[in-house]
């Protein structure tokens, strides 16, 4: 009973604590701009299905990939495990799903084996960052602090995975006339040792649940909020082909103006500004990019760009963009400025110009997000509200303008190619 | 366009040739290609003539999205005026512009690109290829980022090339993970940003690195890279880079 009252408690702090971070983003949503509709709902889980829970993605790299698809299939098990562990706690029940027959000993099971393989790439995982250099590790935007964050991370996953399997242990050992489950690594661990490890199941309990409530709060304001954030982000993203760019609506209603000047005005639908400044300007899924980019580099290991060492680096967009609303967005939710901006102050002109919406970086990313509309709608914003453009840029659009073309050549020899 | 209007006909393709087409030098020969092919193969088309204008890709990429939505509507009401049913584009980028942005203001058509078209010929047996010209030469290919990435044209413009010259040396980076030729998103029209080397020089290493006698291209912004690359290098003599069109031309000895 004392327990089952201690860990309510704990269950309730942990979900007052994450509630508090939940209001706080919403409130940064608030300040964004909305994006496309959502619609197309079937098409939608077909692609989350395909992308978040096949990994097609990840398997660009297919090593690397493999380990990670294990990682992420393993914690899908390992959490409804977890739920499991949480009903106990809060009914006092001992193993509440165990009447689901072969399916709870399939999903424990396999949770069991998981744990393990998790264990050893974990491990990899944290040798692969302090020993090898991978240049998508580094970069400017990859600051002390956001490798330490990655480190944690692991680190917090590793022991999860060790506490669940001391959790196992100490529950065979402390039912030597047959227990629920089947545990494939945690036996075989007792019969090896032939010990009693009765004592390591409350401890492995304890010590599991704490953990997962730790981490769940930690992940809010760390690059890992993906754990939470991937599977949304994939859902909600663009399915349009990735180099169709949006038309702006506002200026359509403009050039209808310009071109049919009978067309009604309509003064409710004035905007306030054109393109991206600023984190006012960018729409909630851009933000949401950004809080659940992993930082994981492999839009900027392939950006042509960045491979050719101009200071472009996709991934710095995402995360200015996060930096900049933790930044400003206290800020505006109490009505105040600064003088600063996401465009300028974090992410300069050139690096905005070098890009040549190749796309690469939207392809490669895991979660779906896209960089060059961002880039572009900060040009937007340089070209359209302070004129600001390079030079060859501005012969260019002149040329467009006079003559129908991006070159200097009259529209009248057009057909010169075909004599 | 408009003399076939006035004689009373309604081609079924409009072939979108572009401004590169209409007015670079290298890639005029490109469209002079592919119209001896359409014309080889009888297909009844017109094109736009004086009438086409950009269509505003370069300007919405640089950000001008007001330029861009002039051109858009002007060239729909062009497009429309003529009821354009199905556009044939050579360039990627007015394909992807064409394709995917004009339906939102008011455009929509099929649009096909030429390597679809010519890959789609090739298969149903219309364009009969006997004789190989390039006997012996091997052949890489350079996937332009609005065709392979944007639309997911991979294989078609490697079934072309796979018909005269039996096999595409594929590059390291290729398909979904090719490396952009440098000049998309209006690079082309201004001085790239500092770096340590241009992409088009990249890209061109990695071509050369292929050891391949030709590099095939799609696109006439891939065109001009490849080509000032390999001129970089002074490898004019060992390797050129040609276009899809230019080989079935070539193939076909219009
Ligand atoms: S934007 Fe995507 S690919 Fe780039 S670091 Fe973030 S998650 Fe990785
Ligand atoms: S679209 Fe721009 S940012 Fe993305 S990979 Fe290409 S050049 Fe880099």
């Amino acid at each position: 009973m004392i327990k089952q009252i201690l860990f309510i408690i704990t269950l309730l702090i942990t979900f007052g604590v994450f509630a508090y971070s939940v209001k706080r983003l919403w409130g940064f949503f608030s300040l964004t701009k909305p994006a496309y509709p959502i619609k197309n709902i079937g098409a939608r889980i077909s692609h989350t299905l395909n992308v978040a829970f096949g990994q097609t993605k990840i398997f660009r790299k297919p090593v690397i990939g493999l380990m990670h698809a294990l990682v992420f299939w393993g914690f899908l098990v390992i959490t409804l495990g977890s739920i499991e562990m949480v009903v106990d706690g809060v009914s006092g029940l001992d193993r509440a799903f165990a009447s689901t027959g072969w399916f709870y000993d399939v999903v424990i099971a396999s949770g069991d084996v998981f744990a393990l393989l998790i264990i050893v790439f974990i491990k990899l995982f944290i040798l692969r960052r302090m020993f090898l250099k991978i240049k998508r590790f580094t970069g400017v935007e990859m600051t002390a602090k956001a490798n330490w964050d990655a480190l944690l991370s692991l680190y917090f996953i590793g022991f999860l995975m060790v506490s669940l399997i001391c959790f196992n242990m100490g529950y065979i050992s402390s039912h030597p006339n047959g227990y629920e489950g089947v545990y494939p690594v945690s036996a075989t661990l007792v019969n090896l040792f032939g010990w009693d490890f009765s004592l390591l199941q409350e401890p492995g309990w304890w010590v599991h649940l704490l953990l997962i409530f730790t981490f769940a709060n930690y992940l809010p304001y760390s690059k890992h909020f993906h754990v939470f954030l991937s599977i949304p982000n994939v859902f909600l993203a663009n399915l349009e082909p990735i180099t169709k760019y949006p038309n702006l609506e506002s200026i359509t209603r403009e050039v209808k103006l310009m071109l049919d000047p009978e067309a009604a005005y309509d003064e409710s639908a004035e905007v306030a500004r054109f393109g991206v400044k600023d984190i006012e300007d960018v729409s909630w899924k851009n933000y949401m990019d950004s809080l659940s980019c992993t930082q994981c580099g492999r839009c900027t290991d392939v950006c042509p760009a960045n491979i050719t060492g101009k200071l472009l680096s996709p991934r710095k967009i995402f995360v200015d963009l996060r930096k900049r609303m933790d930044e400003k967005g206290p800020l505006a939710l109490a009505g105040k400025q600064d003088n600063k901006s996401l465009l300028r102050d974090y992410i300069s002109e050139e690096e905005i110009w070098a890009c040549t919406t190749c796309n690469a970086c939207a392809q490669e990313c895991p979660i779906d997000i896209s960089h060059p509309n961002l880039i572009m709608d900060m040009r937007r914003y340089l070209v359209m509200e302070e004129s600001a453009a390079p030079a060859g840029l501005n012969v260019m659009f002149a040329n467009i303008e006079n003559n129908g073309a991006p070159w200097q050549f009259s529209p009248e020899d057009r057909m010169k190619w075909a004599d | 366009m408009a003399d076939v209007t006035a004689k009373g006909e309604k081609p079924e393709y409009l072939y979108w040739v572009g401004c590169a087409g209409a007015f670079d030098d290298r890639y005029q020969k490109v469209a002079r290609a592919f119209s001896k092919i359409l014309n080889h193969l009888g297909v009844s088309y017109a094109v736009l003539g004086k009438e086409e204008s950009c269509t505003g890709d370069a300007a919405k990429r640089a950000g001008n999205e007001m330029l861009f939505q002039m051109q858009a509507m002007q060239n729909i009401e062009v497009l429309n005026s003529y009821e354009v049913k199905k556009i044939i584009c050579t360039c990627p980028h007015c394909y992807n512009t064409l394709k995917n942005e004009y339906p939102d203001l008011g455009g929509n058509y099929e649009v096909i690109n030429y390597t679809v078209f010519l890959d789609e010929m090739i298969r149903t047996g219309k364009l009969k290829l006997e004789n190989n010209p390039f006997k012996g030469e091997s052949i890489t290919y350079h996937d332009p980022c609005y065709l392979g990435r944007g639309n997911g044209i991979y294989d078609a413009p490697r079934n072309v090339i796979k018909a005269v010259f039996g096999e595409v040396k594929e590059m390291k980076r290729a398909r979904s993970f090719g490396l952009c030729c440098g000049a998309g998103g209006a690079q082309m029209f201004k001085e790239a940003e500092k770096g340590d080397k241009e992409v088009n020089i990249e890209r061109t290493e990695e071509i050369i690195e292929r050891k391949v006698d030709k590099v095939a291209s799609a696109c006439p912004f891939c065109m001009t890279m490849l080509t000032d690359g390999i001129k970089l290098k002074n490898k004019e003599a060992e390797l050129q880079n040609i276009d899809i069109a230019e080989i079935i031309e070539k193939a076909l000895n219009l």
